[in-house]
Order: structure tokens, then sequence, then C-alpha cells
């Protein structure tokens, strides 16, 4: 009778243990436009990368939020920098430098 | 007696700067590799060396770029730089016929006034033109003199010099040049108090400039103009002890320069001496600074060529001057010393972000596409603007070629992004990719809409394939009579993509293919004087509100015509300028689809 009816999975961003803010501190510093986005998943569905692999710079997005840096890591180095996202955000966020700080960041702030 | 104790500032002086030089230019040939040192070894004995020569006389004394920037500019600079090389050879010459040795201490020339009073001619002139040296050194003063006025005047009225904005000089410059402006006057009240005193020895200019102020001046003495020869020996000296902390550096490295290009020395990763050698040989001139759309367009005027460069000779270069730059290549096409600041801004780009690793090993189970003819590569910014390729593969059908579209579901990108965000070595596991379904493909040429992937494939590819942009290759359609077309006669604005136009040299193919089917009207800034559409890639560094800034003013050159129709080559400037631009926008390609008679 134990998993009748709903799951209930703990939701991460609120739990304040595990929430890192060092990063998305260092990174809204450098580009702010990373507070704008709304998170509509534009920049993922024309992602160059995207298209070969699991690849989603709105996870990024939510990453980045939570401090999950070892993740994060692995993601971001498979973007290949073609700036298509920039262009088709409509809230313009400067996407190519905010995956630039983003790199900077990481390698700023220790884990 | 041809020694006194003034002549000790400029003696000095002139060691210190000797010195310096001869230590820049050893470390120079230090640094660089056996095959430079064998074109250097060898150019000295070609051919070569005249053309250099004649370079060096045209550029770094007539100033013949500046001329054409703005006469009253090129005239300027020529009168400081050739009036000064005349002065010293006639000097020279004169000198060494006084003192009939071939060997003078280098003082001599410049303090001879000083130590011959001659009251009638020299003896050999009564033979050829009497009084010729008095007189032609006079005029070559008086010419320098008249390029210092206008150097005066430039400081508050730039404009009429054809400069809207100047640079803004740090210390060790402002110290430099006021130490020039004085040496040209000094020299004439030095040599004209002389005179005065004397009676005679001076020249049309001297001699009465002297005699009238013996007479103004009832003190004027020997002693008064002594002390006028310790301040000009002075200016000098200080002047050239400054010169390699300043702007003026640009002299004697601009030659070395010219020299080592013309021999064949070219700039290249990572070998870093010539790259110095540019940055020296910055004049800080600021003929960039308006021509940058950063300051015309968004007001930002920190981070043009000029102050990037210099806070690379400074080594204070922070992040805004490496990031904050469209590398659209306008600056390096004016710039009259011809130095190479996109490179010079991208590879800064290399040791200045930190190394990011990347990883790429998805593209690994990728297949390659089996073969044709022709390969067509739309490009990753391409996908973002459909009609393109639509309109490629329609042309493509329609002249019957061969054809593999490599990117028709999703792009590898080229790689030029990543190197424009000083990614190089990153760039490079996209390039082996793209490299290897191109050769796996066996094609003879490789099409492609983007101007970005056509100038990466060009340069950092290495393929030896026919690379061409599209509109090359539909021009040669057309030419080869394979596609028929219907002018319908609208009057179009041209805009010139960077990396196509002044990036890549093409700039004919897409106005014969334009003219064929529409009529493109006349710009005030066209060719390699287009500007940037504002969206490019090389900006890495920008709001959004900067960058509309940019594209406004960009569209601006397109609309003041009667243009119906905004014609580009370009996906990446197409998407931008659609943003902003109340005429539609197209790419050639669209165009030429658009013309081709609905029967074939």
């Amino acid at each position: 009778m134990k998993s009748f009816g709903y799951t209930i999975s703990k939701d991460r961003q609120i739990d304040y243990d595990n929430n890192d803010r060092r990063l998305v501190d260092y990174i809204e510093a450098i580009e702010p436009s990373i507070l704008i986005c709304m998170e509509c998943g534009s920049c993922t569905a024309t992602c160059s990368a995207g298209h070969f692999t699991e690849f989603s710079i709105r996870r990024l997005h939510t990453l980045v939020q939570r401090g999950e840096t070892r993740h994060l890591r692995k993601e971001i180095e498979k973007c290949m920098l073609c700036g298509k996202c920039q262009l088709v955000c409509p809230r313009g966020v400067n996407l190519r430098n905010l995956i630039l700080t983003i790199h900077q960041a990481l390698e700023k702030i220790a884990e | 007696m041809t020694f006194n104790l003034f002549v000790l500032p400029f003696i000095l002086g002139l060691i210190f700067l000797i010195y310096i030089l001869v230590k820049k230019n050893r470390n120079w040939i230090h640094a660089m590799d056996p095959i430079d040192r064998k074109k250097l070894k060898v150019g000295f004995r070609s051919p070569k060396l005249i053309l250099a020569i004649k370079e060096i006389f045209f550029e770094s004394l007539l100033h013949r770029k500046m001329y054409r920037k703005n006469p009253l500019l090129g005239y300027m600079h020529m009168s400081f730089a050739f009036g000064w090389f005349l002065l010293i050879l006639a000097g020279n010459m004169e000198s060494r016929i006084y003192s009939g040795l071939w060997i003078n201490p280098p003082y001599y020339p410049i303090f001879l006034k000083f130590f011959i009073h001659d009251k009638n001619v020299l003896p050999f002139e009564i033979f050829t033109v009497p009084g010729f040296f008095k007189f032609s050194m006079d005029l070559l003063l008086m010419f320098i003199l008249s390029g210092l006025v206008l150097a005066i005047i430039k400081r508050s009225h730039s404009r009429w010099f054809g400069l809207k904005k100047t640079t803004q000089h740090q210390f060790t410059d402002k110290v430099a040049m006021i130490c020039l402006w004085m040496i040209f006057p000094l020299r004439l009240l030095a040599e004209s108090m002389t005179a005065g005193a004397y009676g005679y020895g001076g020249g049309f200019v001297t001699q009465h400039v002297g005699n009238v102020l013996a007479f103004l001046w009832p003190l004027s003495d020997k002693d008064i103009a002594y002390s006028f020869w310790w301040m000009y020996s002075l200016s000098l000296g200080i002047f050239f002890v400054t010169l390699p902390y300043s702007r003026y550096m640009h002299i004697p490295t601009e030659v070395m320069l010219i020299l080592y290009r013309n021999f064949g020395v070219t700039l290249k990763n990572p070998q870093a001496f010539i790259s110095e050698m540019e940055v020296l040989s910055c004049p800080r001139c600021g003929v960039c600074i308006d021509v940058c759309q950063m300051n015309t367009a968004a007001g930002i005027n920190d981070i043009q060529a000029v102050y990037f460069l210099q806070s690379i000779r400074n080594q204070q270069v922070v992040d805004e001057l490496v990031t904050r730059c469209l590398v659209c290549g306008r600056c390096q096409e004016v710039c009259p010393v011809g130095i190479h600041t996109d490179f010079q801004r991208i590879t800064l780009r290399e040791s200045f972000l930190q190394p990011q690793k990347q990883d790429f090993s998805y593209l690994d189970k990728e297949e390659n596409s089996p073969g044709a003819e022709v390969i067509y590569f739309a490009g990753c910014m391409s996908h973002l603007t459909p009609a393109i390729p639509i309109a490629m593969k329609k042309i493509l059908d329609v002249a019957g070629v061969n054809f593999l579209f490599l990117d028709n579901d999703r792009s590898v990108c080229c790689g030029r992004p990543m190197m424009l965000a000083g990614k190089r070595e990153q760039a490079s596991k996209l390039i082996e990719k793209n490299k290897k379904s191109i050769s796996v493909s066996g094609a003879t040429s490789l099409v492609t809409s983007c101007p970005i992937c056509f100038r990466m494939f060009r340069e950092e590819y290495g393929l030896d394939i026919r690379i061409l942009h599209h509109t090359q290759f539909i021009l040669e359609l057309v030419k080869k009579g394979r596609l028929p077309l219907q002018a319908y006669f609208r009057k179009v604005a041209y805009h010139d993509p960077c990396d196509l136009g002044r990036g890549s040299g093409i700039l004919d193919e897409p106005r014969e293919l334009v003219r064929k089917i529409a009529d493109p009207v006349a710009l005030a800034q066209e060719g390699k004087d287009a500007p940037c559409c504002g969206g490019s890639l090389g900006l890495l560094n920008a709001d959004n509100d900067e960058r509309d800034l940019i594209i406004k003013d960009a569209l601006a050159n397109y609309l003041s015509g009667d243009a119906e129709l905004l014609v580009t080559a370009c996906p990446l400037c197409k998407k931008t300028f659609a943003k902003h631009s109340p005429l539609e926008v197209v790419d050639v390609a669209e165009l030429v689809a658009g013309a081709i008679p609905k029967a074939s």
C-alpha cells in the first residue's frame, strides 16, 4: 500500500541548505541581463548544439539559480557559442556573454 | 671651436634614444622564427627593399593616407615629418661643407648657427646658388612652423581636420608633445637672436626676426641667445628621452614595421614581436574613433582601437577593452598605419578570457553524408532565416546543380563565433568535424550562405576545394546562362556584411548580381565603408539597448535614400535588421529566387 496514490518529490529549489548563491551573484554582477530571463525556452528551441545532444540553456538557467555547479560544468561545455539563442531571445538577454560568464564563474568559484 | 656645454642635453637624449631603439630592434629580431629571419635576410638584397623605401617615403614622411583622410591633416603631418627630415638632411649637408669633413659630431648640424656666423655666402656657393643653404634651412623651418600652427589650431578645431572626436592623450604623450612643439620655435629664436646679436649670418627669416628682436629688446646680446640655445637643446633632449614612452615611438617603429611587412614578415599568432611592433606603431591619431560605431551610435567612447592599443602598451588592459568591440574591421580599414586591430583584439581575447573547456564529443556520433559535386552549407544563422536556404534550394534546382545540402537538418557551427570569443583552440574540434564531412563528400566546391562561415572556411580550414559565398556562385550560374532571370527594377539598398565585404573583399559580385535584377541606390556609406548591422558576434559584451542603438544607426544609412527594399547577403544581418527596419529585408538569394521566371 506504500506506493499508492501520488508521490511527492522534494522541491530542491527552496532547499536553502543546498542552494549556493555565490555563482548566481557573481554572474548577475557581470551579466545582469540574466535577471530578465522569463524561461520561455526560445533559446533552447533554436540551439545548434541542442539539435545534436541533450542540451538546454533553459535548464542551465535553472542550474545557475540553484548553484548546482557540478551539473552545470558538464552542460556548459557543449555550447558552440553560435549565438542563435541571443537572436531569438524575446527579452534581449545577452546570452553569449552569459555563457562566457558562467564559464568564468565556474573557474573562479570553487566547488 | 666646435663644442659647447649646451649640446649635452641633446647628445645625452640622443644616446638614450638610440640605445632604446637598438635594444628593441635586437629583441624583435631575436623573437623571430627562422623562416622570418630568412625572409629578412633575403629581403634586404631584393627589389622589395626599394618598394619598402618607397612606402616609407610615402607613408612615414609624406603621410599620403592622412592626405586622403583630410588634406589639412595630411599637410600638418607632412610638415612635421617630411619637413624635419629635410631639415636634418640639408643641415647635415650644410655642416659637412662648412667643416670640410665627412664625419661631424652629431650635434654640429643641429646647432650650426651657434658655431658659425658667416657674414657672406659660403665660398663654394659663389659658383652655384648664393645663400642656398641659409635660404633653404629657413624655408624648411617655416614649413615645419606652419605645421605647428595647424597642430595648435587642431587642438580646438579638430573638425577642420576631418576629426569629430580626437584622442584623449595620456600624460607622457602630452609632455612629449609640448617638447616637440617647443623645438622649432626655440630653434627659430636661438638662430634669430644669434643672427641679430652678430648682425649677420641668418637667413631670410632668422636675420630679419633677429634684427627686430635686437631692436625691440635692447638687452638682447649673445648671452640671451645662448640661453635659447640651451632651451633648444633641452627640448630636443627631453623629447628624445620621452619618445620611447610616448606615442611618438610610432616614428621609428613604423619604419621598421613597413620594412618587415614588405619583406613578407606577417602578423601571426602566437608570434608576439610583430604584434608588439604594431602596438608601438600606433600614433594615436584617433582616425579610428570617428568610424567606430560603438562611439558614433552607442556613445561608448573609451574602447576604440586607439585606447585598446594604448592599454596593451601600458599593460593596463581591462575586460571592457577586450570584449566591447564589434570586430567589424572599420577601424582597421581606415588605420593609416595598417594596424590589424581585429587580429589584435581577438588574440588578446585568447589570453585574456579564462581557459575554458569545451566538450563536443557528442558530434563524434554524427554520420557523414554521401558525395556530390557541390556542397551547400547554409550555416547556423541561415536556419534562423529559412527563406534563404529555401531560395538557395530553388536556385540550385533550377540551375540543375548536383548538390548536397550538408546542414539541411542541423548545423555544426563553423567555429568562428568561438574564435571571436578567443577560443581558437576549442574551435578546432568543430573545424575538424566540418572538414571531415566536407572531405568525405568529395565535392569540388563549397557554397555557403553565411559570410561568417565563408570567412572561416577560407581563413582557417585549409581546404583544397573552391570556397564560394552564394552570391559568387549564383553569379557564376547566371553568367553561364544556367539561371534565367527576370529583372523587376525596384530600388534597393545593398548592405555589405562585414565578413563578406571588408573581411573577405567580396564587394563586386553581390552588387553585380543585384544590378541584374534591381536598381541599387547610392548610399552614404557602402562597400568597405559600410556600417556593421550591429548584430556582430564579435561584440561579446553589450546590453540589448546598446546593440539597438547601433542597429538603428546603421539602418539610417540605408533608409536615407528612396530604396524600397533592403538587400543583404548575410543571414545574421538580415535577422538583425529585420528587428528594426521599416523596409522589408531580404537576402540576395531571395531576390534572385524571386526573379526566376515561373516557366523555368
